[in-house]
C-alpha cells in the first residue's frame, strides 16, 4: 500500500521533471531565435546594426538567456518551483501565473463536469446495455459511432445544429461581451453557464460513447467468470450477481480514465477553438500563434500538473474502492 | 507481476480506442492481488477486448507457432477465408474501407473538378487560397447537381476536395501507426523479453509518456517549428501513441517466453532476438494485426485534430484542414454545412469502418468469439 502511493509519486515526479526539461529545450533546441523574432516586433525601417545588437543583448538579458545553458536550467527550475513563470508579452505584461488563472477557472469548469459526468453515465449506460437486448442494439453502434467521430467534427456538428440553426445556445466566446468578467456578478454566472453548456456537450459526447461500450464489455465478460456461476448456482438474484460484475468491471475502468486524461484534454483543446470558449486551451493556441512564449510553457507545465494531481486522485479512488488493497493494507499494519 | 496483465479493456473514450484500452492497468500490476486475467469470456466484441485479450489470443493462434507443416498452414488460410467471408462485420467493415481506399487512390483522378474547383493547384492549402476570394463567387453554394457536395466559400468544389484529402488523410494514419508500432513493439519486446532493471525503466518511461497530453505537447512544439510533412505528423503521432502497445506487447511477451517451445529455442542456441522475431512474435502475429489496424484508426483521428487546429502540414489538403477552413470562414454562420459535415463523415465512416472490421477479424482469429 504505501509503497503503491511511494511508487506512483515516484512516477509522477520523473513525469514532472520529464515534460518541465521537455518545456525548457524545445525552445532552446528547435531552429529559430525567439529573442531575433520577438523583437522583430520593435525593429523600425531605420533601425541601425548597433541598435539592434544593443536591443538584442538586453533582452537576452532580460530573458535570462545570456548565461550557460546549465544556469538557464537552474533558474528555470527556480522560477518553476517558486511560482515564477515570466510574465505574457501578448496578454499586456501580466504575470503568466494570473493569465492562466483566469483561463484556469473556464476550462475548469468545462472539463471536471464532463469528464466526470460521461464516466458516470456511460458506465451505468454501459451496465444497462449489457443486460437489455434492445438497449443494446442501440447503445454499441452509436457508441462507436461517437467514437469513430473526430474530435472537430463532432464540436463543429454541436455548434452548428444546437447553435448556429437552432439558435438553443450561443456559439463564441464564454460568456455575452456586454458584460465583464465578474465571478460575483449573478448576471456573468448566468451568461457563463448559458455559453457554457455546449462546449460542455461536446466534450461529454466524445468520452461518453467509449465509456458505455467499455462497460457493456466488461460487465458481459465478468458475468461469465467463475464467481458469477456460482453465485448464480446459488441461487442468488440476478441483480445481485449483476451489481458484482458492476464492481468488478469498475476496477478496469478506472484505471482506463487515467490514461484517458490526456485524450480528453485534446478534445477539450479543439472544443475551446471551435466554441471561442476562453480557456486554457483556446488560451495556448493564442500564446503559441502570437509567439509568447512564456505563456506558453506556463499554460503547458500546469496542464502537466492537472494532469498529475488528477492520476493522484484517480489512484486514491482506486484503493478507495478495490477492497483488496484496503485488506493488504491492514495487513501490512498488523 | 506480469503474470496478471488484468483486463486491459479499461474502455475509453472516443477517439483513439487505443489509448484507452491497452491498459494493462499499471494500477493492477501494483496491487496485491490484481483482477482476473482475461481468459475465454463468451461475447467479447469490443476493440477494447482486443487489446485486453492479453492472454486469450496466443491460445487461439497456432497458426503460424513453431514451424507448422505447410499443408496444415494451407488449410487454415482457407479456414480463415472461409470464416472471414461469413463474418458480416468483416465484410462490411471490409467494403467501406475498400470504398474509401479506392477513392484516395483514383479519386483525384475521377475529381469531377481537378486541382479542387478553382484556378489554383489543389496542393495549395485552403486557408492561403484568399486568392479566390475575389475570382470566386465568393457565396458558398449549396449541393447540386454540379457540385455534388456543394462549393466552399472560394468556389471550390467540396467533393473534388475531399478526394484529394484522403490521400493525405490516410498516408499520416499510415506512418503514425507504423512509426508507433515499430516503437512500442520494439520496447514491448525488449522490456518482456529482458525483463529486470530494463523493464524497470521502461515501465518507467512508458508511464511517464502516457500522461503526456500529444495535442498539447504538439501545440508546444508546433510554435517553434512548422509541420511541413506528412512524414514529420506521422513522426510525431508515432512517438506519442506508442506507450499501450509497449504495455501490451510487453505482457504477452512475458506469458510466452515461458512456454516451452520458446525453451527449446533457447535450448538450440538460438539468440534472443531471433527468438523474439520468429517465435514469439508469429505467436501474437494476429493480435499485432488487429493493434495496427487500432493504431491507423487513432492516428488518422489524430491528424484530424491537428490539422484542424493548424499544426498540420502547410502543403497539403486533408480532411482536418477542411474543417479548419470551415470554421476560419464562418462556415458555421453562413449555415454552410456541406463544408464541414462531408469531411467529418467520411472519416468518422472510415474509422467506424476500421473499428468494426477489427471486431469481426477478432472474431474470425479467435474461435471462441465465432457465432456459432
Amino acid at each position: 500500500m504505501r509503497r503503491y502511493f511511494a511508487r506512483k509519486i515516484g512516477i509522477y515526479i520523473v513525469a514532472f521533471w520529464f515534460a518541465g526539461t521537455v518545456d525548457f529545450l524545445v525552445p532552446r533546441l528547435m531552429p529559430g531565435d525567439p529573442v531575433q523574432s520577438y523583437l522583430s516586433n520593435f525593429i523600425g525601417a531605420n533601425t541601425t546594426v548597433t541598435q539592434y545588437r544593443a536591443m538584442y543583448s538586453a533582452f537576452a538579458k532580460a530573458f535570462g538567456l545570456n548565461v550557460p545553458l546549465w544556469d538557464q536550467y537552474w533558474h528555470f527550475w527556480d522560477g518553476v518551483l517558486h511560482g515564477h513563470m515570466g510574465i505574457s508579452i501578448s496578454q499586456s505584461s501580466l504575470p503568466v501565473t494570473s493569465v492562466i488563472r483566469g483561463a484556469a477557472i473556464y476550462s475548469l469548469i468545462l472539463l471536471v463536469p464532463a469528464i466526470v459526468l460521461a464516466y458516470v453515465l456511460g458506465n451505468r449506460i454501459g451496465a444497462m446495455a449489457a443486460r437489455r437486448k434492445v438497449l443494446d442494439n442501440t447503445v454499441l453502434p452509436i457508441g462507436y459511432l461517437f467514437q469513430a467521430s473526430p474530435y472537430p467534427w463532432l464540436a463543429l456538428a454541436v455548434a452548428f445544429y444546437l447553435g448556429a440553426v437552432a439558435h438553443w445556445f450561443p456559439i463564441g466566446s464564454g460568456y455575452a461581451q456586454n458584460l465583464l468578467p465578474s465571478w460575483t456578478n449573478w448576471h456573468f454566472i448566468v451568461s457563463v453557464m448559458y455559453h457554457w453548456f455546449l462546449p460542455f456537450l461536446t466534450v461529454f459526447l466524445v468520452s461518453f460513447g467509449g465509456w458505455a461500450i467499455g462497460m457493456r464489455s466488461l460487465v458481459i465478460y465478468e458475468l461469465e467468470t467463475d464467481y458469477a456461476r456460482y453465485l448464480r448456482a446459488l441461487g442468488a438474484s440476478q441483480r445481485l450477481v449483476r451489481r458484482y460484475a458492476y464492481r468488478n468491471a469498475a476496477l478496469p475502468q478506472l484505471s482506463g480514465l487515467a490514461i484517458q486524461l490526456g485524450t480528453v484534454i485534446g478534445g477539450n483543446v479543439v472544443a475551446e477553438v471551435v466554441f471561442q470558449y476562453p480557456g486554457l486551451g483556446h488560451l495556448i493556441l493564442q500564446a503559441a500563434d502570437s509567439q509568447d512564449y512564456f505563456l506558453l510553457m506556463g499554460i503547458f507545465l500546469f496542464i502537466i500538473i492537472g494532469v498529475l494531481v488528477a492520476n493522484f486522485v484517480i489512484d486514491i479512488a482506486y484503493v478507495m474502492i478495490d477492497p483488496r488493497t484496503r485488506l493488504a493494507m491492514q495487513g501490512a499494519q498488523a | 507481476m506480469s503474470a496478471n496483465p488484468g483486463p486491459a479493456r479499461a474502455a475509453g473514450s472516443s477517439t483513439p480506442a487505443p489509448v484507452a484500452t491497452g491498459s494493462p492497468g499499471e494500477e493492477l500490476d501494483e496491487l496485491p492481488s490484481a483482477a482476473p486475467a482475461p481468459q475465454g469470456p463468451g461475447e467479447r466484441l469490443e476493440k477494447g477486448a482486443l487489446a485486453g485479450a492479453q492472454a486469450a489470443p496466443v491460445a487461439p493462434t497456432p497458426t503460424l507457432a513453431a514451424g507448422a507443416p505447410a499443408v496444415r498452414l494451407g488449410r487454415q488460410r482457407w479456414e480463415f477465408l472461409h470464416y472471414a467471408l461469413r463474418n458480416r462485420k468483416l465484410v462490411f467493415g471490409f467494403s467501406v474501407e475498400l470504398v474509401f481506399v479506392l477513392a484516395a487512390i483514383f479519386g483525384p483522378l475521377a475529381a469531377p473538378y481537378s486541382s479542387a474547383g478553382d484556378s489554383s493547384s489543389a496542393g495549395v492549402p485552403l486557408k492561403d487560397q484568399c486568392a479566390a476570394f475575389f475570382c470566386a463567387s465568393g457565396m458558398t453554394t449549396h449541393p447540386s447537381a454540379h457540385h455534388l457536395l456543394g462549393m466552399t466559400y472560394f468556389g471550390g468544389d467540396v467533393l473534388s476536395i475531399m478526394l484529394y484529402s484522403l490521400r493525405e488523410t490516410y498516408l499520416v494514419g499510415f506512418l503514425g501507426a507504423l512509426f508507433a508500432g515499430i516503437i512500442g513493439l520494439a520496447l514491448g519486446f525488449t522490456a518482456g523479453w529482458r525483463g529486470g532493471w530494463l523493464d524497470d525503466i521502461l515501465q518507467l518511461f512508458t508511464n511517464v509518456v502516457i500522461t503526456m497530453p500529444a495535442l498539447v505537447l504538439l501545440i508546444v512544439i508546433g510554435a517553434y517549428v512548422k509541420i511541413h510533412s506528412p512524414l514529420f505528423e506521422g513522426i510525431f503521432i508515432g512517438a506519442t501513441s506508442w506507450p499501450w502497445v509497449a504495455r501490451a506487447v510487453r505482457a504477452q511477451t512475458f506469458t510466452l517466453r515461458e512456454r516451452d517451445f520458446v525453451d527449446l529455442a533457447r535450448l538450440s542456441g538460438k539468440g534472443g532476438v531471433s527468438i523474439v522475431l520468429k517465435d514469439i512474435a508469429p505467436n501474437m502475429a494476429s493480435y499485432l494485426f488487429l493493434v495496427f489496424i487500432l493504431l491507423f484508426s487513432s492516428s488518422m483521428l489524430l491528424s484530424v485534430s491537428y490539422d484542424f487546429l493548424g499544426l498540420g502540414p502547410t502543403n497539403v489538403v486533408s480532411l482536418g484542414d477542411m474543417m479548419n477552413s470551415a470554421m476560419l470562414w464562418s462556415a458555421l454562420n453562413l449555415k454552410a454545412w456541406w463544408w464541414f459535415i462531408p469531411p467529418g463523415a467520411a472519416m468518422a465512416l472510415i474509422v467506424f469502418g476500421l473499428l468494426i472490421s477489427n471486431i469481426g477479424l477478432d472474431e474470425v482469429f479467435n474461435p471462441k468469439l465465432r457465432e456459432s
